[in-house]
């Protein structure tokens, strides 16, 4: 993951219409084959795996709370920012960091082949 | 109340000066340590003494004072205290054990306590004897402030500390704009420091309380009534009342006037004797090593070894001093700051995003001070380090272990309410010594979160954690926060909330896991009889598109075929939309419905309008299906007409939502081909008229409905089962279904609140059913036409290959997760 380091190797790939996603609901949307479930939370817009890892549940569909989203098939509870599964079961899914200029939701890419890049493991709050 | 209560002849009691907390905490400890000792308790206030401490949620949530009693009026009989209520002691000597009463009675004792409280302070600034300048202080001025605050634009409170605050959030909950005005340059600042200050404001103008710093008021403004405020800096403000708030000061005269050593407080030794030696003093009017401690938690500590002093014991250790603690009770702001935070070397963890900020003050290698606000976990344990200066060698570490503490790594000592003292240790001998299965017994036993409750859900843990998840509980709407049902919809009520995130920013409710906002928005909904602002987040996927998701994250569509009879037209559509939008299966379901699995979220809008039949409700915790048989419209056996009556019992049934779904049925003899036995309402036709049964169930359990009446007419029959629908609406726990809920309250109340015309009750029922169906959205599924949300059925919209913009480097720097994460 390079997103911190060298821009030269990164781009923004444009998502839609900050609109479209109304306050505390996800909707998916797909990045050169990777399918996303981007967020409206509390404090911006965020983007994660969209299959949850336990059955491939819609997590675009699930309920939204400050930090989490819960798949609406079996209840697996995962965390917005990090991706990881934490209450329910094991396991993660990817996440993104999602920008919004102007109204417009863009998803930081690789340069190279256009897929999203994946967001830096967050270090512990200190 | 036990004035006439008979004393031995000839003791003297003793004498216990105050009818307060440390005057209630004196008395219980003098009574486990001598059931005889005669004991004498004067009240200044015509009321028996009472949680001050909590008064400030009597002016938030419009409770009743008579709520905060300490103890029940029999408890005085039973533990034999004489109570003077009302009364005050105008003159003491405690070298003769004699004193006089307001009321001109003379009294004799043998030892006394002084548990004199504290005046509030009222600057001597022109205007603060005017009307509508309160003080904040005893029930009186909470009830007179709510009536203040009744209809005024704009309410003045002076004084940013812990009670002037919670003062403006009591205003500000009963509707009232309502502006702080503080000396200093930032709120609490002898708890707090800058970084801990810098979230409080704004989150204290989050909830309607504007803040005004570095402003010395010097006179309230108005002829008759206060009106207003001038500040020493020229300024001025409009408002239609003032509550002044700026600290207390401890009640020495009595003792001065005996001639016992007072300085800021009557002064105390380790064994809370004042310079009489035969009278100690606790509490707020006492001084020990100089500190008067305007807080709640010593006096218990105080109380006890004034009970030792008072009956000639050396039990206890002397009194050393305790470390100060407070706690803000407002609503939505967490916030706890220990000991002394000020100065020395600091571990501080702050994320400004979250409005979180923890910090522990080490001085020499011990912890001698903590602010936690936003996230306020551990501050137990953290007080508990604090008071038994252990040495830290990594603050950060002491703050990490304490976010991660549960109750069971509480050491015995540790306090878990503050309000009435009680510490880990008697809870766990509690539920050990009691055999206490859930936390009302807990509570009841220990008195622990008796209080201001802010530690209920602490006591839950110690619970679960002693019995080893052995505990009948009352179920929580919210698990999170420990939120029951009850107490969401009390909140509700009270503040006339019509949204899930009015209920959010009060309580918190539903915002950290999100598991709760379904029930949520339904307890919304109910409360409000449908009145209620939807909020579509709240709802389960099933409820924003209307439709069941099933594994494959389809939706099976379910239309409304009332009583499961349909029609060759209505057929043939069914098949015209399964074969054009290739529905995968078509099924005929349990509730004698048809089922279209399969369809993708974004073909529901265009199916739906291709079918033009109402939605069935299939995917809701709401009024399912009533099935029925053929009744007497073709059976040969048939004694009632099942099919009329199903229609019309789903047609005033359909659209409700329901604390879960609802499943009924209607049949038209005893041979119960409909199956209404197993059913949440089912009708069986009898000779001359209808039982109806509630509380089947043929899930993964099978039960047989209870018999809640028989009746003559299909009328009344769906009568009744509409009023015990709406009971059920109102009384069950979220996700309860009717045989669940039937069994946990018992048939005997249902019918009483269902059957019991006389009571009133059930025309109450009929008529807030009739509110709560006459705003019942009819048909969800037109939103196929008027949706909600212009892409309610469909994710975001691809933008090709093209897409590729930027990359403006600015842009993905300022995304860049490392940065962000700070």
């Amino acid at each position: 993951m390079t997103a911190s380091g060298s821009t030269a190797a990164t781009a923004l790939h444009r998502l839609g219409r900050a609109e479209d996603i109304p306050r505390f609901e996800g909707r998916t949307a797909t990045v050169a084959g990777v399918s996303l479930a981007v967020f409206s939370t509390e404090h911006g817009f965020v983007a994660i795996g969209a299959a949850c890892p336990h059955q491939g549940g819609p997590l675009a569909d699930g309920i939204v709370s400050e930090r989490c989203v819960t798949c609406p098939l079996h209840n697996r509870r995962i965390d917005l920012h990090t991706g990881e599964v934490v209450a329910g079961g094991e396991g993660r899914v990817p996440a993104y960091e999602v920008v919004e200029r102007d109204g417009d939701l863009y998803v930081p890419v690789s340069g190279v082949d256009g897929t999203p890049l994946e967001r830096e493991p967050l270090e512990a709050a200190t | 109340m036990s004035e006439g209560a008979a004393r031995p002849a000839g003791a003297k009691p003793i004498l216990v000066v105050g009818g307060g907390i440390a005057g209630q905490a004196v008395c219980e400890a003098l009574r486990r340590r001598d059931p005889e000792v005669p004991l004498v308790m004067v009240c200044g206030e015509p009321r028996l003494p009472y949680d001050r401490v909590t008064l400030s949620t009597l002016l938030a949530s419009e409770g009743d004072p008579a709520s905060l009693q300490l103890r029940p009026a029999e408890w005085y009989e039973d533990n034999r205290v004489e109570v003077r209520l009302g009364e005050e002691v105008e003159s003491i000597d405690p070298q003769a054990g004699a004193c006089r009463l307001s009321s001109g009675e003379a009294l004799e004792f043998d030892r006394a306590a002084l548990c004199t409280g504290s005046d509030p302070l009222m600057p001597p600034i022109p205007g603060i004897d005017l009307e509508g300048v309160y003080p904040f202080r005893g029930p009186e001025d909470c009830l007179a402030i709510g009536r203040a605050a009744e209809g005024a634009s704009r309410a003045a409170v002076i004084g940013g500390g812990l009670l002037g605050l919670e003062a403006a959030y009591g205003i500000a909950s009963r509707g009232c704009p309502v502006t702080v005005v503080h000396l200093m340059d930032r709120l609490m600042e002898r708890q707090l420091d800058e970084g801990a200050a810098a979230l409080l404001g704004p989150a204290m103008e989050a909830l309607g309380a504007e803040v005004l710093l570095e402003r010395q008021t010097e006179r309230i403004l108005g002829w008759a009534r206060a009106q207003g405020l001038r500040f020493a800096d020229g300024g001025e403000m409009e408002c239609d009342f003032v509550v002044v708030s700026i600290g207390i000061r401890a009640r020495t005269d009595l003792a001065r006037s005996a001639g016992i050593v007072c300085e800021r407080g009557v002064v105390v030794d380790g064994r809370m004797r004042t310079s009489a030696p035969n009278v100690v003093a606790v509490g707020e009017c006492a001084q020990h090593d100089g500190i008067v401690y305007g807080i709640v938690a010593p006096l218990h500590e105080q109380a006890e070894v004034a009970a030792d002093t008072l009956l000639g014991r050396e039990g206890t250790a002397p009194y050393g001093g305790s470390v100060m603690s407070a706690k803000l009770k407002v609503m939505g702001v967490d916030l706890v700051s220990i000991g002394d935070a000020h100065g020395g070397a600091a571990a501080i963890v702050a994320d400004d995003d979250a409005s979180v900020y923890r910090k522990i003050v080490v001085k020499d290698g011990r912890p001698t001070g903590a602010i936690l606000m936003g996230d306020v976990r551990g501050h137990e344990l953290l007080l508990e380090s604090v008071r038994a200066g252990e040495e830290v060698t990594d603050p950060l570490e002491l703050l990490a272990a304490a976010s991660r503490a549960t109750g069971a790594d509480l050491p015995d000592a540790a306090q878990v309410c503050n309000c009435n003292g009680v510490c880990k240790g008697a809870i766990v001998e509690a539920i050990e010594d009691g055999g206490l299965g859930s936390t009302a017994e807990v509570v009841a036993t220990t008195r622990a979160g008796s209080g201001c409750g802010s530690c209920k859900p602490l006591v839950t843990e110690i619970l679960h954690f002693v019995r080893g998840g052995d505990v009948e509980e009352a179920s929580f709407l919210c698990p999170c926060l420990k939120q029951t049902r009850e107490e969401l919809a009390a909140t509700i009520r009270g503040h006339g909330f019509e949204s899930v995130t009015e209920v959010a920013a009060q309580c918190g409710t539903g915002r950290r896991c999100g598991a709760c906002k379904p029930g949520l928005a339904y307890l919304i909904s109910e409360i409000n009889g449908n009145r209620h602002r939807e909020e579509r987040h709240a709802r389960f996927i099933n409820d924003r598109v209307h439709a069941n998701i099933q594994r494959d994250g389809t939706f099976s569509v379910v239309p409304r075929i009332r009583g499961g009879v349909t029609s060759p037209a209505e057929l043939r559509r069914i098949a015209d939309v399964a074969e054009k939008y290739e529905v995968p299966m078509v099924k005929l379901t349990g509730g004698q419905r048809i089922d279209l699995l399969g369809v993708a979220k974004e073909d529901l809008p265009a199916i739906w309008e291709e079918l033009d039949m109402p939605s069935g409700h299939a995917y809701a915790k709401a009024v399912r299906t009533v099935k029925t048989c053929v009744g007497t419209d073709f059976c040969r056996f048939g004694l009632g007409d099942s099919i009329a009556a199903g229609i019309e019992l789903e047609r005033q049934m359909e659209g409700l939502y329901t604390p879960h779904k609802v499943k009924s049925s209607v049949s038209g003899c005893p041979r119960n081909c409909a199956e209404s036995y197993v059913k949440d309402i089912g009708f069986v036709a009898v000779e001359g008229g209808w039982e109806i049964y509630v509380g089947g169930a043929s899930g993964s359990r099978v039960r047989k409905g209870d018999l809640l009446a028989t009746v003559p007419t299909t009328e009344e029959a769906i009568e009744v089962a509409l009023t015990f629908l709406q009971h059920y609406r109102e009384n069950a726990e979220y996700l309860e279904r009717t045989y669940d809920f039937c069994e946990r309250v018992g048939m005997e109340a249902i019918e009483r609140a269902v059957l019991d015309e006389e009571s009133g009750e059930p025309a109450r029922l009929r008529e807030r059913f009739r509110i709560a169906k006459a705003a019942v959205e009819t048909d969800p599924w037109l939103e196929r036409r008027d949706p909600v949300h212009p892409r309610q059925f469909v994710g975001l919209e691809p933008d090709g290959e093209a897409a590729l913009v930027g990359p403006p480097a600015e842009a993905v720097l300022a995304g860049a997760p490392a940065e962000d994460a700070r």
